[in-house]
Order: structure tokens, then C-alpha cells, then sequence
């Protein structure tokens, strides 16, 4: 399938000032494409550019097999949408006023709203669940109904193209996924074209057709979600140093605590991965073990634990396992126990927990935190 | 929610128009030689009489002087404001009214000086060559400082350089004309002939239209630059065709009647407030009406509050629209924090 826009050795920039060079990205009908990468990498560039807010440097931005330049406003006000970061002005203003602005390019002269627009804004505002506040002035309601409202107003403007510049950023995780969600509703349904940048890694995986990353002034990679989302990629595109992503869940962790283990930590199933942040967050480095590599504490443990025994999945922990885990429960000095059961498959955990048990290391989460405190335990 | 709206729309109009009729009939009443309506009929349906003169010649054309300058003014305030996206900006405020004052005051002493007779559009065009001047170094401020209050500041620093040049020129130019140069220098709607109320209505009227034509855009323009161009609108063109509507505006107002204060700012609040709206389909004709109320009402105070002796009009309209810009400024900081 065609894309309905695509840019073509685009180059963009201020003041004549190249930022981003030689950018090849498309988009078809139905589809959303996704800008990610770190905070003034160009991202707000591209998208002005496309939009045609920027001239490109050089390049053409091709919008349904016509350069955009040779569109009329008039022409482009039909076929593009935008919710951009700028602040809608609108004093004095209505939700259902600003929503209803989406109808301007179909309106006569004067811009005085038909029926039928009246009808398609009231469409629009049933579709992002904004009834309840249409009527309330568009400066008193929150930053999510805001963003709302103005897909409102996009989805009213009936175009063929949307282009949002992180309309998710500042909200919380609810209007979070509703925007989501609408946008997906006008990719899908509405066979919009929908291009985007976001900082939710996060939510950009998972609701993403194609992601384009905008690294140190170049567009460093395209492809799909499972091309882009592996843990080093994400780390180098971003240059994370005092920590980690995990692409799997999509989820951050900090950087490990230095230092030589002061605490074994047996997890496993779930359990551990509260206890490896509640240290990480105290600054007491630990060691883990002894985990199966498919088991969910894995991951964590592997980025935050100083010493981790782990084995292959599926597989029973061995003699080797085990003697590791002794010794370095014995050089740690103390051992936290968050497994309460153990299953007939972790028989060599249970052991481990004796063992501690039988040298009097075993002690709990609180006692390590206040000790760390040099409070009395 | 849109029947209360437009029960609103119909109750303003109507009291605008009221008061404006109101007005009209008091200022023709009321003067150093006051009139009943009784008297007012006869003569305004062609009789002759004593009083003929007082009316025809004087009462009238001052009061559609009053009508059209200050709708002017209220107008070109309403677009400076949607400009700048600045609720203080107007003509007086950002030195325009002054800048014009400038170069007509030079023009007027050139051309007195010369021994030429000066025509009512040699005025205008002088007052808008000085608007345009006064509207240039504004812009300049306006690309340096994206503060709000800078822009303002920088408009009335204008205005009193514009003025101290004036006043300068005038003390220099010592003449019986300067007399008359110094009266207008401080604002009036006095001595007002037929044919400068023909001037005016033929520059107001079409720009009044004008920008009625223009409401779509402006509408556009209101949610910002960026949203008004993916909506089809030709910012330069349009800011292009804002600054030289508004500056027509204000010039024509110093050009006949000098400079006269805080209507262009206070009017389009005063107008806000009674419409709660800011959609220029509405905004512009209630602000030319609004305007011309407040003139009226303010014309009314200068010629009679100390009758035989004539307040300067610009005392007049900061009397009552000074307060409404403090309030205004005040209300918006309490809905900032």
C-alpha cells in the first residue's frame, strides 16, 4: 500500500541551520507512526516540518501524492489535523467552542456553524467521553480533558492525517490511555493517518504500528515495535547511564547500589522484585537467588542485584547453584526470605532458607533498612 | 446552554442600542443652551428656528462624531488585543493615538506654516503614517520581549516620546492656529464640520465591514498562531491586513478628534463581560456600539459637568476607563494563581 505521507530526503532545521538530515519516513491510511527518542533530539522539528509550520531545508514532505507545498491552506485545513504543544489561547471559550473550531474549514464566510456541523462536533465530543464537561469553559478543566477536547476538535475536523506532538506528556495514567485509545479508534475506524512522538516508551510499544527513533540529530532507525524494543537499542538510542529499561514490560529501573552485597535476598515467583527495590531504594546492595531464568523476579534481579544466582529455565537449581548461593549467604553476613511456600520444584530454595535458618543469618527487610539507617534493629 | 447564550446576545444588543439611542436624543437635549425634545422635533424634521443652527451644526455632527471615532476606537482596540494576545493592549496604551498625534501635528504646522488650507484625508493620512510609524517600533518591542507587560511598557514609552516631540513642536511653533493645535492636541469631538463627519464615515464604515469580513480568521487567530494556520489561515497576510485596519482606526480617531484614552482598552473588557464571549461575529459590532456609547456618555460629562467650561474628552474616557483596566488586570492575576 501507498503511503498517504511520506517525506523524502527531508531536511529540517531553524534558520536555515540543518538539525535533522536526509529523513525518509512514511505513513499509510489506518496506520500510526511513532517519533521516539531523547528530549531535543528533533523530534518537534519533523513534526512541525510535516506539518508545514517549519520549511524544510531541503526535502519534500508528499502529502496523497502531491508535494505539501503546492497544497492551498484551505486544501490542507481538510486533509490535517494537529494537536501540537503550543497553549490554545481561547479565553472565554467553551470545551464544545473549541472542539467546534474543528469545523472551520467547512464553514462559509463568516464561520457560522450549520446544522450538520453542530451534530458532527456533538459526535466528536461523545466519541473522547467529553459530554460531561462540554459546556464548562476550556481554561477551568484539567490538562487531560484539555487534550481531549482538542482530539474532539481534530475528529470534527474530519482530516486524513493527524499529527500530535506528545499529547499524552503531563497527564496521569488514565487520560494517558484514553488519549491512546481515541487515537487508535481514528487510526483504525476512521482510517486516519497518525503520526506522533511520545516520551512513554512504554505506551509508544504498545500502541504503535511503526516507530521511527530520532536519535543525536539523525533519524537513527525505523521498523516495527519488536525491531526497535530490545534493551540495548533502547538504552544507546536514549544513553542511559544510571539505569535501566526493560522492553519485555516496558518498565525502568535505577541504577544498582555499589558495593560489595550486604544482604541474600531468596526470591522468586514474584516476591523478590518488591524487596529488590525497597534496597535498591536504600542504597544496600544485595544478592539474589536462586532464580529460574523465566521466573518474573529474574529481570529485576538481573539489573539490580550485585550477585545473582540464577538457572536455566524450567530446570531444577544443581549442586553448583546451591554452594554458590551458601557462600555468598555467608559472606553477606544476612539473608532476607520473601517466599513464603515452597513448590515440590524449589526444593533447593527451601534448603537455602534452613541453611540460614541453622546459622542464624536469617533476618527481615525492615531490620536491613534501619540497620543501613544506623538505627537500632 | 446555546438558548442562554443567545438570550444574552439579543439583551446586550438591545441595551447597547438603547443607550446608544438614549444617549443620542440627551446629547442633543443637553448643552449650554439645553433643548426639550419638544423643541428638538420641529427642527430635526427641517424647521427652521431660533435654535436650528445649535442643533444641525454643532449638536449633531459632534455627536456622530462621537458615534464613529469612538466605535473606531473601541474596534481598534478589540483588534490590537487579539494581536498581541494582550487584554491591556489598545490604541492610546501602545502609543499609536500618539504616534499619529506626531506626525499630524507636524504636518498640520508644515502645511499652516506654508499657508496651505490642510484637507480632512491629508489628516488622515499624515495620523496614519504616524500610527503606522508608532505600530512599527511596537512590533519591534513585540519580537524582543515575550513578556506581556514589556510590550506594554515599550507602547507607553512610545507614547510619551511621541508626545514630549508634540509638545515641543507645538511650544516652538508659535502661531494663532497653535492655539487651536493645542486644543485638539489634548482630544475633543468639538468643531466637527459635515464634511469631516463625511471624511469619517468613509474610512470607519468600510474598515467596520472590513473587518466584520474578517471575523472567520480572527476567530482562527484567537486559539494561536500555530492552530489558525492548520485551519487554512494566511498569517502574514492576515496580521498584515489586522495592523492596517487597526491602525486606519486609531489614525482617523487622532486625525479629527486627538488623541483620547483607555476606550480602546476598556470597551472591548466592558463588552466581554456583558457578552461573556469573545467570538468576533459578535465582538465586533458590540465593541463599534459599545464604543460608540462610551464616547457619547463621555462627551456628554465634558460639555456639561462644567458647563460653559469643556473637559478635555481624554480626562473624560480615563475617569471611567482606567478603573475597568485595573480591574481587568487584577481579576486575571487571581485567575493565574
Amino acid at each position: 500500500m501507498e503511503y498517504f505521507i511520506s517525506a523524502e530526503h527531508l531536511t529540517v532545521g531553524y534558520d536555515g541551520v540543518p538539525l535533522i538530515e536526509n529523513i525518509e519516513i512514511g505513513v499509510r491510511r489506518g496506520e500510526i507512526l511513532m517519533l521516539i527518542g531523547p528530549n531535543g533530539s528533533g523530534k518537534s522539528t519533523i513534526l512541525k516540518s510535516l506539518i508545514r509550520q517549519l520549511k524544510p531545508l531541503a526535502g519534500t514532505v508528499v502529502l496523497d501524492g502531491k508535494p505539501m507545498r503546492d497544497f492551498s491552506g484551505r486544501e490542507l485545513s481538510r486533509k490535517l489535523g494537529i494537536v501540537m504543544t503550543e497553549r490554545i489561547r481561547g479565553e472565554l471559550m467553551t470545551c464544545r467552542d473549541v472542539a467546534a473550531t474543528g469545523r472551520y474549514p467547512y464553514t462559509g464566510r463568516l464561520g457560522i456553524l450549520s446544522a450538520e456541523d453542530r451534530e458532527k462536533v456533538d459526535e466528536a465530543i461523545r466519541l473522547v467521553h467529553a459530554e460531561e464537561y462540554a459546556d464548562r469553559p476550556f481554561r477551568q478543566i484539567s490538562d487531560g480533558q484539555r487534550q481531549l477536547v482538542l482530539l474532539a476538535r481534530v475528529i470534527c475536523q474530519e482530516p486524513e492525517i493527524v499529527v500530535l506532538d506528545e499529547p499524552t506528556s503531563f497527564l496521569d495514567i488514565r487520560h494517558k490511555l484514553e488519549i491512546i485509545d481515541v487515537l487508535k479508534m481514528m487510526a483504525r475506524t476512521r482510517r486516519m493517518a497518525v503520526v506522533m512522538s511520545l516520551h512513554e516508551l512504554d505506551l509508544a510499544q504498545k500502541c504503535s504500528d511503526r516507530i521511527v527513533c530520532v536519535g543525536d540529530h539523525c533519524v537513527d532507525r525505523c521498523g516495527t515495535p519488536e525491531e526497535i524494543f530490545r534493551d540495548d537499542y533502547i538504552r544507546k538510542l536514549y544513553g542511559i547511564e544510571k539505569g535501566s529499561y526493560n522492553a519485555l514490560s516496558g518498565s525502568l529501573e535505577m541504577a544498582p547500589s555499589k558495593g560489595e552485597p550486604g544482604v541474600f535476598v531468596i526470591g522468586g515467583g514474584g516476591a523478590g522484585v518488591p524487596v529488590y527495590r525497597a534496597l535498591q531504594r536504600n542504597g544496600i546492595a544485595f544478592a539474589a537467588g536462586i532464580l529460574q531464568e523465566n521466573d518474573i523476579d529474574h529481570p529485576v534481579a538481573c539489573v539490580l542485584a550485585a550477585e545473582l544466582v540464577s538457572v536455566p529455565a524450567y530446570r531444577a537449581p544443581d549442586e553448583a547453584a546451591v554452594r554458590r548461593a551458601k557462600e555468598l549467604m555467608e559472606a553477606c553476613g544476612r539473608v532476607i526470605c520473601c517466599v513464603e511456600e515452597f513448590a515440590e520444584g524449589n526444593q533447593a530454595n527451601r534448603k537455602l532458607l534452613e541453611y540460614s535458618r541453622e546459622q542464624s543469618l536469617l533476618t527481615d527487610l525492615d531490620s536491613v533498612i534501619r540497620a543501613a539507617k544506623g538505627e537500632p534493629e | 446552554m446555546e438558548k442562554k447564550t443567545h438570550r444574552r446576545l439579543r439583551t446586550g444588543f438591545c441595551c447597547l442600542i438603547l443607550a446608544l439611542a438614549a444617549l443620542t436624543v440627551w446629547n442633543i437635549n443637553a448643552g449650554s443652551v439645553s433643548l426639550s425634545v419638544r423643541e428638538i422635533l420641529p427642527i430635526l424634521f427641517g424647521g427652521g428656528g431660533e435654535n436650528a443652527a445649535i442643533v444641525w451644526d454643532m449638536r449633531l455632527p459632534r455627536i456622530a462624531a462621537a458615534i464613529l471615532l469612538g466605535g473606531a476606537l473601541a474596534l481598534s482596540g478589540f483588534l490590537l488585543q487579539t494581536f498581541f494576545a494582550n487584554p491591556i493592549a489598545g490604541p492610546f496604551i501602545l502609543g499609536i493615538s500618539s504616534g499619529a498625534k506626531l506626525i499630524l501635528s507636524l504636518t498640520l504646522i508644515g502645511f499652516l506654516s506654508a499657508g496651505i488650507a490642510v484637507g480632512s484625508f491629508v489628516l488622515v493620512l499624515a495620523a496614519f503614517l504616524g500610527a503606522m510609524m508608532s505600530m512599527g517600533f511596537v512590533l519591534i518591542i513585540s519580537l524582543k520581549a515575550k513578556r506581556m507587560s514589556y510590550l506594554i511598557i515599550g507602547g507607553v514609552m512610545i507614547g510619551y516620546i511621541c508626545s514630549a516631540v508634540t509638545d515641543f513642536v507645538i511650544t516652538f511653533a508659535d502661531d494663532a492656529n497653535i492655539v487651536n493645535l493645542h486644543h485638539w492636541s489634548l482630544g475633543s469631538f468639538s468643531g466637527m464640520s459635515w464634511e469631516n463627519i463625511g471624511v469619517m464615515t468613509a474610512v470607519v464604515i468600510p474598515v467596520l465591514v472590513g473587518t466584520f469580513l474578517l471575523s472567520k480568521p480572527i476567530s482562527a487567530y484567537q486559539l494561536g498562531e500555530v492552530y489558525a494556520q492548520n485551519m487554512g489561515v494566511n498569517i502574514k497576510r492576515f496580521r498584515i491586513a489586522l495592523i492596517l485596519l487597526s491602525s486606519i482606526l486609531a489614525a482617523c480617531v487622532t486625525a479629527f478628534a486627538g488623541p483620547i484614552s483607555f476606550v480602546g482598552v476598556a470597551v472591548p473588557h466592558l463588552i466581554r463581560s456583558l457578552f461573556r464571549t469573545e467570538k468576533p461575529l459578535v465582538m465586533i459590532p458590540a465593541c463599534f456600539l459599545g464604543g460608540a456609547v462610551f464616547c457619547l456618555f463621555c462627551d456628554l460629562i465634558a460639555r456639561t459637568a462644567f458647563s460653559p467650561t469643556e473637559l478635555s474628552i481624554s480626562s473624560v474616557t480615563a475617569m471611567f476607563g482606567a478603573p475597568v483596566v485595573l480591574l481587568v488586570m487584577l481579576r486575571r492575576q487571581k485567575q493565574q494563581m
